[in-house]
């Protein structure tokens, strides 16, 4: 349970100080879906890999198939290990022919960087493959939101230089990455994000990322932005179903469980882990990711609560995962893991909320849809 | 600023006490649901219950956590405030009025003297 003392609203995450919110989480929660928010995402790990055996390699050490990435695309993508249990999930990019991108997690980046060194001392492709780790170099804002297209070009004026070559930002697709030049420094921009709405993510050398969020902020003042804290970006990412390491994922589960088998290509050929994770998507797997919200009005769920069946009383089945109230719908809404046969849409299911039992229904992923 | 009404009592743990005679109406002060942000839901005692001072006895939940409410006095509980039901949001526009939480019947009325000031509770929030 998080109970946590009145007080602070900075908290310590992977080691940096991020701010939890600046207004209020329902707040910077609902400018990002009606207008646009800005969020601070430096904390996150940028690993660079390139030569000639970087795509071969990286297919190896990836769950999802590499070689689908032409320059200027990334892709969702997991590191498993041999049991198929995640290291870490994270982004891809291919930003030219040899050179790719991964942005990982915060809390992962040591653990991966580790993993993914070992990994290459055991390559046929290693003398072919440089791994950099560029977390130290580089900040990175995310602003999210449908009305970001209005100010994007404001703020990254001109065309693309490298990855996807565009004539504005704005005309980058889902997915898309491209180099522009940002007061004279090279500055990647994607079309990506982790709240379910349109909008980019910039990664930005270190010393000019303050420079990046101050001309973003200034330039998305009139189309109603916000700067939004990580309190935000937990309840807007928990709303689309969008898991989050160390929640939905860890060494002990893997993609298939946590309903990104979409990402793994067990089709590509061999890479860490396929073995498990062909095994259970063919044979099936003893927990399954589910998304719930609350039947009535009651206090939120949270990580760590027990989850119980409510056809049988003594059956405790599970925990949640992730757990809060959703400030789009007003309601509480969660995601935890049970067995196969309490995953089907409309099983009812308890969630224990400090000793008592409170009904909740398994929904669709995701909990909230954006209308229209 | 947060205000601080200077005819109520405080506890370190951001609770007010508005004490007359020998009951008591408890709640969060406006540093405290400042603090919180939007309280979504609050969990309080049961009518009848005796509580000790400094004891859990309510959770007010925000978006982000559950945070216990400790009570400033002990006491039985005479009456909660059912209005927080429907709209648990009166805790943020309205923290010493409509947001109250319960009421006490004091079980050692002598208790308030060792609660803080409003000039103390105003020193330690640094406002």
């Amino acid at each position: 349970m998080t109970h946590q003392r009145l007080g602070a609203r900075l908290i310590e995450f992977g080691g940096w100080e991020m701010p939890v919110q600046y207004t209020s989480i329902v707040d910077e929660h609902l400018t990002v879906r009606k207008a646009a928010g800005l969020f601070d995402i430096s904390h996150m790990g940028e690993f660079l890999v390139s030569g000639p055996g970087a795509e071969s390699f990286l297919n190896g050490a990836l769950t999802n198939d590499i070689r689908k990435l032409s320059p200027g695309l990334g892709q969702y993508t997991l590191c498993c290990n041999e049991s198929g249990g995640v290291i870490d999930d994270l982004y891809a990019y291919r930003l030219s022919a040899e050179d790719y991108l991964l942005i990982v997690n915060a809390s992962r980046i040591g653990i991966d960087f580790e993993w993914i060194e070992k990994q290459l001392g055991r390559s046929p492709h290693k003398g072919r493959v440089q791994l950099r780790n560029a977390s130290d170099e580089m900040g990175a804002v995310a602003v999210q939101g449908p009305r970001v297209a209005e100010f994007i070009n404001d703020c990254f004026p001109g065309d693309s230089t490298a990855g996807t070559k565009v004539s504005k930002a704005s005309e980058l697709q889902k997915n898309q990455i491209g180099q522009f030049n940002f007061q004279g420094k090279p500055v990647w921009v994607s079309r990506t994000g982790y709240t379910g709405e349109d909008g980019f993510e910039v990664v930005a050398p270190a010393e000019s990322i303050i420079a990046v969020w101050d001309t973003i902020q200034q330039r998305g003042k009139l189309s109603g932005l916000k700067p939004a804290g990580l309190g935000a970006r937990d309840t807007l990412r928990t709303e689309v179903c969008y898991p989050l390491y160390g929640h939905e994922l860890d060494e002990e589960t893997t993609p298939i469980e946590a309903g990104v088998g979409f990402f793994v290509a067990l089709d590509k050929g061999e890479f860490t882990g396929r073995e498990k994770l062909a095994q259970q998507k063919a044979e099936g797997v003893e927990k399954k990711l589910v998304a719930f919200r609350m039947a009535d009005k009651c206090a939120p769920p949270r990580p760590h609560y027990p989850l119980w069946s409510a056809a049988n009383e003594s059956a405790r089945i599970g925990e949640v995962v992730s757990g809060t109230q959703s400030p789009s719908l007003g309601v509480g809404i969660g995601m935890g893991y049970v067995p196969p046969e309490f995953g089907k849409v409309q099983t009812v299911l308890n969630v224990e909320i400090r000793g008592q039992r409170a009904t909740a229904v398994v929904v669709p992923k995701p909990i909230y849809r954006k209308a229209g | 600023m947060s205000n601080i009404p200077a005819d109520l009592k405080y506890a370190k743990s951001h609770e007010w006490a508005r004490v007359q005679g020998g009951e008591a109406t408890i709640g969060i002060t406006d540093h405290a649901q400042h603090e919180l942000t939007d309280v979504v839901f609050v969990e309080l005692p049961q009518v009848g219950k005796t509580v000790k001072a400094g004891e859990a006895c309510a959770v007010v939940e925000s978006v982000k956590t559950a945070s216990d409410i400790y009570s400033p006095l002990g006491g039985e509980i005479t009456a909660v405030n059912k209005a927080l039901g429907d709209n648990p949001a009166l805790v943020n526009s309205d923290p010493y009025g409509q947001g109250w939480f319960y009421k006490l019947k004091l079980s050692n009325p002598s208790e308030a003297a060792s609660l803080l000031s409003p000039e103390q509770y105003g020193a330690q929030i640094g406002g």
